[in-house]
């Protein structure tokens, strides 16, 4: 690189270095504001007293969530989706990109598969049929309505069906001639190459089950089973505010417990930040992994 | 000969994967037919009456069309301007920067928020510009009245916006980081040999390198424009602000999950998916074009 020690560069570097921190700070600031609001006195939350550190230090509102059945009954319903919604759904997608990527000669219908599989990107039926086809099936009230509601993840697919096909022919080859099927083959071979690709995808898949709310909200029967983020959103963030008044509305903020929420949702972000660093490692390299190289 | 007994076996591997999308993403294409019914839950779809385009007439006469309509593409376009800009910023910032040190530790922290649910965020943002909250404490300290953030329909599109960029920025700039390492640093030492400074050198060299991606994004962001982002409007929003924060896709819910009207609200919702359909196929068509862009 060029190092230019001239006084104008150096004042360009140090500007550059404090906006950069500054930015990376008001990444963090609505979290860490989020973290001293839980922490803090009730009354002093609501008056706005909290800035970056909390008044009036104390674990209540995390005490009260230890006796809140109802956020521990949605956070394992959160737990049992992103677990099975993860493992079908890197089962399916692995199994669904080795036959579609073998070459038209290998395998006659690949493209006209292909082609209906982007389709389904390209063009959705909507709301409303979406909804009542998944009830239709029975779904409603199911875990399954929030495992499989969300339908194939096809940009995964692809991905998936990139990396595979970059891969050389020769392994193909090598492995037929040891008698492997195509089974052999996926297991064997191509499911242990292609690491990278799958863990980067698998951890997305996990960020958005964890994340996902409104299948929970339109497919379940209620609170009961509620994942978090609906049980969230319903009862933190939801305010009914149809028939009210500027002055009404300004009443309402003052009274909602600002501290409860604030823990519930710092819970809520807790998985997300903690896999964060390891899904850090692998999603930068892995996007670029499923690119088309021709 | 071995292929044949594979083919047997490739359609077991496609099938759990195309059942799940058979029932999930192409059966509900055919419920489209609905938008053109009289639609009665009860009688379903096999007997409900065809009323034809009755569903479109009403839709194009109702007021609250045109204003969704509009709202969409506003906030929309407003989120793409916003998403190609500020990453592309932010990126040649973090190439200019020498520290490594800094730099990773700034590309970690600035990732995350795209990783956190509107959930999430929407909690925080109501506490946060609520009117006793810090932006509030800050705007009283700097002696402004305090701001009603969330009554006021003027400011919501920008909130909106505003937030939407404040979440993906980071994440957004790899593209644009992975770009920029295929600008070869030759060009940078003769630019600099001819007596370029930083800022001449950004524009001339970085810039002009980062021309491709800037262009692909751009085209390939054409086919969202009818997506103004659901999750978080809909955490987001409240009555008093459908005027200009209401979208297809919260309108879509409230009248045909909500409030039942079942024809007009797939109606609605199929004009959508056709309008997008025809732009995400041209910018697909623009994109293979010029930049030579293929997803498979």
């Amino acid at each position: 690189m060029i190092r230019e020690t001239t006084l104008r560069s150096r004042v360009f570097d140090i500007t550059l270095l404090v906006v950069l921190l500054l930015i990376a700070f008001l990444c963090i600031l609505p979290l860490w504001y989020t973290l001293a609001v839980s922490l803090s006195e009730k009354s002093a939350a609501a008056a706005g007293k909290v800035w970056l550190w909390p008044v009036g230090f104390n674990f209540n509102s995390y005490q009260q969530i230890i006796g809140d059945r109802s956020f521990f009954n949605s956070f394992w319903i959160s737990i049992q989706r992103v677990v099975l919604g993860a493992t079908i759904t890197f089962v399916v997608t692995t199994m669904m990109a080795y036959p579609l990527s073998r070459s038209p000669r290998e395998f006659r219908m690949r493209n006209v598969f292909m082609w209906i599989l982007v389709f389904t990107l390209l063009f959705n039926g909507g709301l409303i049929p979406w909804y009542m086809t998944v009830k239709a099936i029975g779904l409603y009230d199911t875990i399954w309505a929030l495992v499989l509601g969300g339908g194939v993840p096809v940009f995964n697919v692809i991905l998936i069906v990139n990396y595979f096909r970059n891969l050389p022919k020769e392994l193909d080859e090598a492995a037929l001639v040891d008698g492997a099927g195509p089974w052999r083959m996926l297991v064997t071979i191509y499911v242990p190459l292609a690491v990278p690709v799958l863990a980067t995808v698998t951890l997305f898949t996990i960020v958005y089950h964890w994340n996902e709310f409104f299948h929970g909200l339109v497919l379940t029967s209620g609170q009961d089973h509620y994942p978090l983020q609906t049980l969230i959103q319903q009862f933190v963030v939801v305010i009914d505010a149809s028939n009210m008044t500027e002055d009404q509305y300004k009443r309402m903020n003052e009274l909602s417990n600002q501290t409860l929420n604030a823990a519930k949702i710092f819970i809520a972000m807790l998985p997300v930040l903690i896999v964060y660093p390891f899904l850090q490692r692998f999603f930068i390299h892995g996007i670029t992994l499923g690119s088309v190289k021709e | 000969m071995r292929n044949r007994s594979f083919i047997k076996h490739y359609y077991i591997m496609l099938l759990p994967g195309f059942v799940w999308l058979l029932f999930i993403s192409i059966i509900p294409m055919f419920g489209i037919a609905i938008a053109f019914q009289d639609f009665n839950p009860g009688q379903g779809i096999w007997k409900s009456t065809w009323i034809g385009l009755e569903n479109f007439e009403y839709m194009f006469s109702l007021n609250d069309t045109k204003t969704i309509f509009f709202n969409t593409v506003n906030i929309a376009v407003m989120k793409i301007a916003g998403n190609l800009i500020v990453p592309l910023i932010f990126a040649i910032m973090l190439n200019e920067l020498r520290l490594m040190v800094v730099k990773r530790w700034v590309q970690t922290i600035v990732y995350l928020p795209h990783f956190l649910s509107w959930v999430i965020l929407s909690g925080i943002l109501l506490d946060v510009f609520s009117y006793t909250g810090p932006v509030n404490g800050l705007l009283n300290i700097l002696g402004i009245e305090p701001v009603l953030f969330f009554a006021r329909a003027d400011l919501f599109p920008f909130i909106v916006v505003g937030s939407d960029v404040w979440k993906e920025f980071g994440f957004n700039t790899i593209i644009y980081l992975a770009a920029l390492t295929g600008i070869s640093p030759s060009l940078y030492e003769a630019a600099s040999i001819d007596g370029a400074t930083r800022m001449r050198r950004i524009w001339h060299v970085t810039l002009p390198g980062l021309r491709t991606t800037i262009v692909l994004l751009a085209v390939l962001s054409l086919g969202n424009v009818l997506n103004a982002g659901f999750d978080q409007i809909f955490n987001l929003y409240n009555p008093l602000l459908y005027s200009t924060g209401d979208i297809i896709d919260t309108w879509v819910y409230r009248e045909g999950l909500l409030n039942m009207q079942y024809g007009l609200a797939t109606a609605v919702g199929l004009l959508k998916s056709v309008v997008s359909f025809v732009l995400i196929i041209v910018s697909y068509l623009l994109a293979s074009k010029f930049a030579n862009y293929r997803i498979f």
